[in-house]
């Protein structure tokens, strides 16, 4: 056996199903749903070939119940083959988060910029900042929850290694965490960029934060404009920002960016975790498909007071969350509004979504300022 | 190893690029796993070599426990400058065995010396033979004995399966409600405790939560919290069990006052009692000649016992030469909120400081003596007279 990553009790199997399974009266997250005791039965025997398994997969979903308004998801994949050894958990509890997405269904990437139309000009006086943000997987290595350090190591390696090979407005320097100064940090700090070993126990019980802060690290180039998390919770996540409403530059760079990197790992004989069916792999299931969030600062503060703000977001496929990120609250009157998909649409669909969302609640803030109504904007469902 | 298993897509990587032969391949991956232990202080960091990093890393008990599995507590917590914690725990009783050549040396550390592969630990739950166990009570406030004990067979908290946690719960539980006379009692389980029942364990300060120190956390022994946890004790409140919280079993006895002796003989009652019970029914504690009582944690082993009392010392504390004479009588002293608080009002929990090496007898005896010492100075000091330090008392008697 090779020793990495978590428990294989194997004595488990002396025990029966029933008694095995767990104790999910009090649960609402998206596992808890799914994961019938027959279900448990069927896949509790089984591991991928790295030897994730079941008990491995729903753990973080066992060790917190949810909140009776949030529902989290429960599971996380250990490896690329996760989502297909347990298919039968994962497909609905995927159908389920992402708006009746079937285990038949195939998923559209398109990272082509040029075909989003607009979205070069969204009302500065409005939009303070713009940022598209993705993950992406190394094939052939097991994901956060359940990779060794050894592999870990080497995803930063060829991280570090295909990132450094980026030139132009792309050029930019690794930082990893268990090496950088003071005063590399307090910069860091100072931009936003530097990330926290995580406190939440949604993560901290999938197992992701072992180690820390081994292998994990933060690049971003010179512009400060192209940001990349090493070994978080998933291998990668990439982020494109700059201030203002030029949406268009930002995905254009995001789009480029991410391409590079794409073939810069392929030169080293590695590929991205993707699929037709599930799009980019990563840890948690809420981020497949596109893993895409993309996102404005924006100034609403008439129409966040409007009856119908929540109706009008819903209808134009957005969300909205406070300036701080997911879970905080909006601080004068400035919202982070986003797309709420990712899997079963493209980069592009969701980006469009976006841009044209974001314009017409602008057009309904100045409607509202000038004290005129804006029933003749009402949207129609996307 | 490499022939029975589909060959894992690290090993494949490194087989790829860089190796000419299967043993310098592995040793090639050992050393790509090592944990960078720089910045760390803890009992498994100083002993932890890349050498038996590489012997013992491929290594499993026989339920599946690995090396990465017992070490990642003292990987993910560096330690501190001041507290030298472990660092690693035990998933079963076999981790003991299969990975003695890291557990031995922090054991041998941990315990002052004790050496596991050439010394026998002694057990003692005698209680009559504990002389001048009745302390004076204008000074000691309260008496307490605690420890752990693990049923044989079944796995550890670290790495239980909640099937295993569920059994540990039933044979414990079936064991108690065969205790009678002053030790009847009843078991509250923590997922079914109704709110009244709660906020009495609370009030009683019986109560343990979840744990939230990541020195716990990280080992998994929280895992599926609460399910198979609870709390058993007596009618008349001065024996309790914490059931699979970081051990099996905990089980303390306790009372107001002084008489250390009658806390002791209820505490050694109690654990034989049990141990028949469930020896009844097929099963035993783990236990072995070299390392005495089996516990989650290797600083809890051989007695796992910590006797203590809450005394009022408010003159001897300040004097200069208090944790000298603490240290000479094999002694520790803690805030009564327990480990990691600061005393209040003069009044300190003092305990002893070994667990390993010693019966349960000799150490109950060492805080007799010691804490009775503690006590005499302090009424020296009351009549405005000199104290002196003792002669430090031998390690293993």
């Amino acid at each position: 056996i090779m020793p990495f990553g978590n428990t294989h009790n194997k004595l488990k199997m002396n025990y029966s199903s029933e008694q095995e399974y767990p104790d999910l009266s009090k649960h609402n997250n998206h596992m808890a749903k799914v994961l019938t005791p027959e279900m448990y039965a069927n896949l509790r025997d089984k591991e991928t070939p790295s030897g994730f398994t079941l008990d491995d997969v729903i753990q973080t979903g066992v060790d917190n119940p949810g909140h009776p308004f949030i529902m989290t998801v429960g599971c996380v994949a250990g490896d690329e083959e996760t989502y297909e050894v347990f298919k039968d958990l994962m497909d609905p509890v995927i159908e389920d988060r992402h708006g009746g997405y079937k285990p038949s269904d195939k998923h559209k990437t398109d990272l082509n910029a040029d075909n989003l139309q607009g979205g070069d000009d969204l009302d500065p006086n409005y939009v303070l900042s713009s940022r598209v943000r993705t993950g992406r997987s190394i094939r052939g290595f097991c994901l956060p929850p359940h990779c060794s350090r050894g592999e870990r190591r080497a995803i930063e390696n060829l991280s570090i290694e295909s990132l450094d090979s980026l030139d132009g407005d792309l050029k930019g320097k690794y930082y990893a965490l268990k090496n950088m100064t003071d005063e590399e940090q307090q910069q860091l700090i100072d931009d936003h960029f530097l990330f926290d070993k995580p406190v939440s126990p949604l993560l901290l019980a999938s197992g992701m934060a072992r180690d820390w802060p081994d292998g994990r690290g933060i690049w971003h180039n010179d512009n400060k404009t192209f940001l990349v998390w090493v070994n978080e919770e998933d291998h990668l996540r990439v982020i494109s920002m700059q201030k203002g409403g030029n949406m268009r530059e930002v995905f254009t760079r995001f789009c480029t960016g991410l391409t590079k990197i794409e073939s810069l790992f392929k030169d080293r004989g590695h590929e991205f975790m993707w699929n037709e069916h599930l799009g980019y792999v990563l840890t948690c299931p809420s981020n497949l498909g596109t893993g895409l969030r993309a996102g404005v600062h924006v100034k609403l503060p008439n129409v966040s007071k409007h009856e119908k703000f929540g109706e009008i977001l819903k209808k134009l496929r957005l969300q909205k969350r406070g300036t701080g990120g997911v879970d905080t609250a909006a601080v004068g009157g400035v919202f982070d509004i986003s797309n709420a998909d990712r899997l079963g649409f493209s980069e592009v669909e969701l980006v469009q979504m976006v841009v044209d969302g974001v314009n017409l609640l602008v057009d309904m803030e100045k409607r509202l300022e000038g004290g005129d109504s804006i029933d003749d904007l009402m949207p129609e469902q996307k | 190893i490499l022939c029975s298993q589909p060959v894992p897509t690290l090993l494949k990587h490194f087989l790829s690029e860089r190796c000419s032969n299967i043993l310098s391949c592995f040793l090639y991956l050992c050393s790509a796993e090592y944990p960078d232990l720089r910045k760390h202080n803890n009992c498994m960091a100083s002993n932890l070599t890349p050498a038996i990093y590489a012997k013992l890393c491929d290594k499993a008990t026989p339920n599946g426990y690995t090396l990465d599995q017992a070490i990642q507590t003292g990987v993910d917590n560096p330690g501190h400058p001041f507290i030298k914690t472990v660092g690693l725990v035990a998933g079963d009783e076999e981790s003991y065995e299969v990975f003695a050549e890291l557990l031995d040396p922090v054991i041998k550390e941990r315990h002052n010396g004790y050496d596991p592969r050439n010394m026998k630990h002694p057990t003692d739950l005698d209680a009559s033979k504990i002389q001048s166990g009745q302390f004076d009570e204008r000074y000691v406030l309260s008496s307490r004995v605690r420890t752990g004990r693990s049923i044989r067979g079944l796995s550890l908290p670290p790495a239980c399966t909640r099937a295993e946690r569920r059994e540990v719960e039933r044979v414990v539980v079936d064991a108690l409600a065969g205790l009678k006379g002053d030790l009847t009692g009843k078991y509250y389980s923590l997922t079914q405790m109704t709110e009244k029942e709660q906020q009495q364990l609370i009030d009683d300060h019986f109560l343990f939560d979840k744990p939230v120190s990541p020195l716990l956390t990280c080992a998994g022994m929280a895992r599926d919290w609460p399910d198979a946890r609870g709390i058993w004790h007596n009618n008349e409140k001065t024996f309790l069990i914490w059931v699979n919280e970081e051990d099996h079993t905990r089980v303390i006895s306790m009372e107001k006052g002084g008489n250390m002796k009658r806390v002791f003989e209820r505490f050694c009652r109690g654990l034989k009692e049990v141990e028949h019970l469930i020896q009844e029914k097929g099963w035993e504690f783990m236990w072995n000649e070299r390392l005495g009582y089996i516990l989650t944690c290797p600083s809890n082993l051989g007695t796992g016992l910590r006797a203590g009392v809450h005394v009022k010392l408010p003159l001897l504390s300040k004097d200069a030469r208090f944790s000298k004479i603490l240290d000479h009588l094999r002694l520790q002293k803690r805030g009564t909120g327990g480990v990691d608080t600061a005393a209040v009002g003069g009044v300190f929990d003092i305990s002893n400081l070994d667990r390993l090496g010693q019966s349960e007898v000799q150490l109950v005896q060492t805080v007799v003596d010691g804490v009775n010492y503690l006590i005499e100075c302090e009424k020296r000091l009351e009549r405005g007279q000199d104290i002196k330090v003792p002669p430090p008392l031998k390690q293993f008697k």
